[in-house]
């Protein structure tokens, strides 16, 4: 929202291979429709040919009409010759409509099904990216690709592509006319066709970089709705609405300028082709008045060729425009492309194994983790968690608990040692495999839109009605939601907000424990939970925790004292470790912390 | 394309539109839709135009004029084919040619200017609509956005204003240049020969009676198309928030069926509305292709009677195409005018919500508080029909007073601290500051003297300074760190290699916990606020960091009115008065000592936390534990 570095995966330079790679790559999509284009080509020729038709048998009724004129032909014959040439009219126009919604109703379809891939594509390419990258990227942004730029590829698609192929044909078919009716003064009115395809090269240039921009930045406008929707309640809470919207006008305002600025390109396009193929017009009137007044010509032949030459530019504008509103659709596909080969830094070893049930032996070898290159956040970390053990992890507030549990489902990669799950590297094990058999509470809680049932059986989709509310008994959120009006189908809505902060922690605990995990984390689990609650959970948990690994983060150190293990972590290096017991008798850094939660309470009641 | 004045525009709007124009609501949030101004919604989205009445002059005087050189070039042609080619007169083709291409230099010049002006009038009318809902969607209450989803809002504000953009920028220029056209030509028509004029009338009339029904007809369907890439739009934001969740449980396989569904429910829906438009388009166009045949029939007819010249059959029939082609023109933008009525609708459906939390008329400002906070008899619930979550709360927090919330999970107090700042209204009782019922105060006012750190920590993308900043953005340098220093945070910020200016990732994804909620603590202290209201906001905090913290606020919380609310009795036990709460009511208030005294849950509560931990640490009991002990019992 403030404009903050790294929005979007920018890129500047341009190569006009980029432009081929990107267009041939979006074709690419087609080909599996390529029956059905066939289908749709066939009807689209049709009505091409009918359409070529009709002016030729209006020239055929004009000419009937002129020879009638200088007396070659009684009115009878005439008449019937009209009437003739007419139905045939009837016929084609008939015709052509049925073909051309043929033709649209397939090329319809198949845009739809293009469209559908693709944002199925995107969606599977964002889950399939580590969490580095949702560090990096707003999700406005990428919301962006997935919907506003696969609309600009819409357009294109779906009514462009037809028009293209429909004109292109008319195009061919008209030309062929032209050279047949009069060869001299086709040629003379192609004279205009270099320069328009030079302008269209010149403009679609212009066009495409300025779409870039319209791109990125409606990116940014829905990036910063995205975020300020999301966090309203703090903006109203510091009165920050004005603020919001100033800041909100002058992302609105770039998307705005950026479009009337590529908006602006392709409205001088279109008249700059008009005026050239008025052009070519006059110069066909002209010298086909030469031509007439040489006896080279007759007036039909002008007349029709007048037709054909209004005809004829008519698709070619059409290509260009279609060409130039290519443009943006181009600009929209590379960055869905440019999301799309974003290679995920973790990603499955090709030989990954698929974890039999987990015994539950976590290693740290010597780990060493960094979040930004050069920046160490741990260091030297060892740790051996033995099956069925629990391992409490403390320390000062930032200094890499939640990045060490982070490791063990492989989230992030070590930059150095190696962290194991009953011997294997989490590197060569299936990471779906290894997750599946974790049950983790994040210390970000986040419930999902839906019931409370749903939210539980998130952990586990097969479980039944039963073992969630076995689940939700454990976590002590059975009486609570009991005790809403609808209980388990309550509906929560996003992120769970019409819930208390410490029952939506006890929810996202009953989904962890659902999962029937053979390892469970838990990080700040209990942080909002109120302590009688808390030692009602702890209790079940004991029960449950026999013969699984477990690993807790707490800052109430009451949660942690039963831990088997007790791993004292400050700046990214473990500096103590033993039991409880243990460490407090060393009388070192954790005797410390243990001791400042009582000096509070001498000190107080020395002011007393 | 240089816009030079863009940043003149820009200042303009600035300071034009923050409300819809046409409306006559003086007061922020009067409009329900009582109040709101009347006419479909299309004809209000339109209204915005308004605030570009040159720009769409312009537009239109460059449609007329651009129209009207069309309309010279076949005249031009007829003349230059009965009087040139037919009579041999070259100069007349020559100067016949010239004519045609200035006419069509000056018609390109104006279809220019229309273009341009149009652009900058239906993007300008985009981004007004977009900062008047992102506005109105910044004022709604706490109890909309509960409900809300952030997908759905995000969808009106970005893909339904892009559709009535699309319909302004080439729909709406084009209805009129098609109406202006077939008016134009029409009498043209009239004036070379109305017999066949009448021919085509019927034709004409049923162009437009197809054109209106199916306008109608799409915009229900397009309304579903919008509301299914809304739910598509949802489940892609809820997946990106809770990517964590996600990948955490391994669930990708089963939120890409989710997704793929909603995904093959759109495309159905596209599929549906755009068949449709498949069948009307076509048929448009053969009906003007119909008109065509009409009149080159009738027209032989006449000709051969004697009534019509070859050149003006071709001329009328050029004029007939103009006929036609607005015609044509009306197929391609049927689709479009559906779509700008459904998007319309929606944007205006979040327009009409009326803001239920909202200064009421005449609602003076908060003057500088003292600090009394009172609750007297305050019954709430978060839904109308529901039970009340809070009941008969009274409460009194003497300025300078530090009151601690403290009870069970879900017992109602962060809602009671919800109150205060007015994030909602009470249903029954009130709430007072210094005597002033907070609804009888501006929003701004009150809010500004409150300082409140949400149970929920949340940040925004940006700096670490601009966060902390965040309600008060002209901060000098020292408040910032003086600020950062009481919440603890000093410290751990200048640990990071660029200090207050890291940047701290989307909703502060690249900090800790404990580092989040010391930011949102900083920035609560930075308003130096008279109240202040900690919800929760140590939870993610070590025991040492947060001793030293309670020491930092110990000396800023002089003067100020606090409410604290935490888990740990070591946080609240020095509180000057300490309410607990059961099931949404006060069952004991009172000193620490007090309520030790007279409270068994408090003592319960006591004695769980701090007795247990003493067990095992002998020669603490023995300093403390054991006057706590004797008054226990
Ligand atoms: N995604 C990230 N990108 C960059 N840096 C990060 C990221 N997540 C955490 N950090 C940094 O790494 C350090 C360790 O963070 P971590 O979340 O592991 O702390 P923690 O010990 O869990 O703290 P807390 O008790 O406050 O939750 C912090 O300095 C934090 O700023
Ligand atoms: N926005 C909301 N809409 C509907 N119900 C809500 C909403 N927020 C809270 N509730 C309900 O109101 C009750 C009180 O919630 P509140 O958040 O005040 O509890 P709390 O005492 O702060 O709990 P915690 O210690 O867990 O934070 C709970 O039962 C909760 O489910
Ligand atoms: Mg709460």
């Amino acid at each position: 929202m403030f404009h903050g570095p790294g929005r979007g995966l920018s890129r500047e330079v341009e190569k006009a291979s980029d432009f081929r790679s990107t267009l041939r790559r979006l074709l690419g999509y087609l080909r599996p429709y390529a029956g059905q284009i066939s289908i749709a080509a066939v009807l689209v020729l049709i009505n091409t040919t009918l359409t070529v038709a009709a002016p030729g048998l209006i020239g055929r009724a004009v000419d009937l009409l002129w020879q009638f004129f200088n007396g070659e032909m009684e009115s009878a014959v005439a008449i019937s010759g009209l009437n003739r040439t007419m139905l045939l009219l009837l016929g084609a126009y008939a015709g052509g409509w049925v073909a051309l919604m043929g033709s649209m109703w397939v090329m319809v379809k198949v845009g739809q099904n293009v469209l559908y891939q693709l944002r199925g594509q995107i969606f599977a390419k964002i889950q399939e990216l580590s969490l580095g990258f949702f560090d990096q990227h707003e999700a406005g942004d990428l919301m962006s690709r997935l919907t506003n730029d696969t609309d600009v590829i819409n357009q294109v698609l779906t009514m462009g592509l037809t028009r293209m192929f429909s004109s292109a044909m008319t195009l061919v078919g008209i030309l062929l006319a032209m050279l047949v009716l009069n060869w001299r003064l086709a040629l003379v009115s192609f004279s205009v066709l270099p320069i328009m395809v030079l302008s269209t090269v010149f403009f679609s240039g212009r066009a495409r970089r300025a779409f870039r921009v319209t791109r990125k930045t409606i990116g940014g406008v829905s990036a910063e709705l995205e975020e300020n929707i999301a966090g309203v309640k703090v903006a109203q809470a510091f009165s920050r609405e004005q603020a919001n919207v100033e800041a909100f006008r002058e992302v609105s305002a770039a998307n705005r300028d950026a479009n009337v600025t590529a908006e602006s390109i392709t409205a001088a396009f279109a008249p700059t082709l008009d005026v050239l193929a008025t052009v070519g017009v006059a110069i066909v009137v002209g010298y086909g008045g030469y031509l007439v007044l040489n006896g080279q010509a007759t007036v039909g032949v002008i007349v029709a060729f007048v037709q054909y030459v209004r005809r004829f530019f008519e698709p070619v504008r059409a290509i260009s425009m279609i060409w130039a509103g290519l443009q943006s659709a181009i600009a929209g596909a590379e960055r869905i492309f440019e999301l799309l080969d974003t290679p995920p830094s973790i990603v499955d070893a090709p030989d990954a194994l698929g974890l039999p049930a987990i015994e539950g032996r976590i290693t740290f070898e010597e780990v060493c983790f960094e979040y930004k290159p050069g920046e160490p956040v741990l260091e030297d970390v060892n740790l051996v968690a033995e099956p069925g053990q629990t391992v409490a992890l403390v320390g000062p507030t930032g200094t890499g608990k939640t990045t060490m549990v982070n490791l063990i489902g492989r989230f992030y990669d070590v930059c150095g040692g190696r962290v194991t799950v009953d011997g294997h590297d989490v590197r060569q094990v299936s990471r779906a495999n290894l997750r599946a058999q974790m049950g983790i509470v994040l210390q970000d809680t986040f419930l999902f839109a839906g019931t409370v049932m749903e939210n539980i059986r998130y952990g586990r989709l097969d479980a039944s009605d039963e073992e969630v509310m076995e689940a939700a008994k454990l976590a002590n959120a059975h009486d609570f939601i009991m005790r809403m009006p609808e209980g388990y189908e309550a509906e929560l809505t996003e992120q769970g907000s019409n819930l208390s902060q410490g029952q939506r922690q006890l929810v996202s605990i009953a989904r962890a424990v659902l999962a029937r995990p053979r390892i469970l984390i838990l990080d700040e689990a209990t942080s909002s939970v109120d302590t009688r609650t808390e030692l009602l959970i702890q209790s079940a948990l004991r029960e449950l925790l026999h013969g699984r690994t477990s690993f807790v983060i707490a800052h109430r150190l009451s949660t942690i004292r039963d831990a088997d293990q007790v791993i004292f972590i400050e700046n990214g290096r473990i500096a103590e470790r033993g039991t409880h017991e243990e460490l407090l008798a060393m009388q070192g850094l954790y005797h410390d912390l243990y001791m400042s939660q009582f000096e509070s309470e001498v000190e107080a009641e020395q002011v007393e | 394309m240089h816009l030079s004045d863009s940043a003149i525009a820009e200042e303009e709007t600035g300071a034009r539109i923050l409300r819809e124009p046409g409306s006559d609501r003086q007061s922020e949030g009067r409009q329900g839709p009582a109040a709101s101004p009347r006419g479909t919604p299309l004809v209000r989205a339109l209204r915005f135009l308004s605030g570009y009445k040159w720009e769409t002059i312009g537009a239109f005087i460059g449609l007329v004029l651009s129209t009207a050189g069309t309309l010279v070039v076949p005249r031009l042609t007829q003349i230059v084919i009965d009087q040139g080619i037919t009579l041999g007169a070259m100069r007349v083709i020559v100067w016949g040619a010239v004519g045609i291409v200035i006419a069509a230099v000056l018609a390109a010049a104006f279809t220019y200017l229309r273009g341009y002006l149009a652009a900058r009038a239906s993007q300008g009318v985009a981004y007004d609509l977009r900062n008047v809902l992102y506005a109105h969607i910044q004022t709604l209450s706490f109890g909309y956005h509960d409900r809300a989803q952030t997908g759905q809002l995000l969808t009106r504000a970005t893909s339904d204003v892009e559709l009535v953009r699309t319909f302004i920028s080439t729909g709406l220029v084009q209805l009129f240049s098609a109406l202006l056209m077939m008016l134009g030509s029409l009498v043209l028509l009239l004036s070379t020969n109305w017999q066949l004029t009448l021919l085509t009338l019927p034709v004409i009339l049923l162009v437009l009676g197809v054109f209106g029904f199916f306008a109608g007809k799409g915009r229900p369907l397009f309304t579903i198309v919008q509301q299914k890439l809304g739910r598509l739009n949802t489940i892609l934001q809820e997946n990106l928030a809770g990517i964590r969740v996600v990948k955490a449980f391994a669930r990708e396989p089963w939120e890409r069926e989710r997704f793929g569904e909603s995904n093959l429910e759109l495309r159905d829906a596209n599929l549906r509305v755009m068949r449709m438009f498949a069948v009307v388009m076509p048929l448009i166009f053969t009906l003007a292709n119909l008109g065509t045949l009409t009149v080159v029939w009738g027209g032989g007819y006449q000709f051969i009677a004697g009534h019509l010249t070859i050149g003006e059959l071709v001329a009328f029939q050029s004029y007939l195409m103009m006929t036609m082609f607005p015609i044509i023109m009306l197929g391609m933008i049927i689709m479009a005018v559906a779509q700008a009525g459904a998007g319309a609708q929606r944007i205006f459906e979040i327009l009409d919500t009326q803001i239920e939390v909202t200064d009421r008329p005449g609602a003076g400002d908060l003057p500088a508080i003292e600090g009394r906070v009172e609750f007297e008899e305050v019954t709430f619930r978060y839904f109308k029909e529901h039970d009340p979550v809070l009941n008969g709360v009274s409460l009194v927090a003497e300025p300078g007073e530090t009151v601690a919330l403290f009870g069970a999970t879900g017992s109602g107090k962060s809602t009671i601290i919800n109150l205060i700042p007015r994030f909602y209204d009470v249903s029954e009782g009130r709430v007072t500051v210094d005597g002033h019922d907070v609804r009888d105060v501006t929003l701004h006012s009150l809010r500004r003297q409150i300082g409140i750190v949400l149970q929920e920590t949340t940040l925004f993308g940006g700096t670490i300074r601009e966060n902390i900043a965040y309600g008060r953005p002209d901060a000098s340098e020292e408040e910032t760190v003086a600020a950062a220093k009481a919440a603890e945070a000093h410290d751990f910020i200048l640990g990071f290699p660029e200090g207050y200016d890291t940047s701290v990732g989307e909703r502060g994804v690249t900090l800790s916990g404990g580092q989040k909620q010391r930011i949102a603590i900083a920035r609560a202290l930075l308003i130096d606020p008279r109240i202040l209201i900690l919800d929760d906001s140590t939870s993610s905090v070590d025991i040492e960091t947060e001793l030293r913290m309670r020491q930092a606020l110990e000396r800023l919380r002089r003067g100020r009115t606090s409410f604290i609310i935490a888990q740990r009795i070591s946080t609240v036990q020095h509180a000057d008065k300490v309410v607990v709460l059961e099931g949404g009511r006060v069952v004991a208030q009172g000193t620490h000592d007090e309520l030790i005294r007279d409270s068994a849950i408090y003592t319960e509560i006591y004695r769980s936390q701090l007795q247990d931990d003493r067990e095992l640490l002998p020669e603490v009991v023995a300093v403390a534990g054991a006057e706590a002990g004797e008054e226990v019992s």
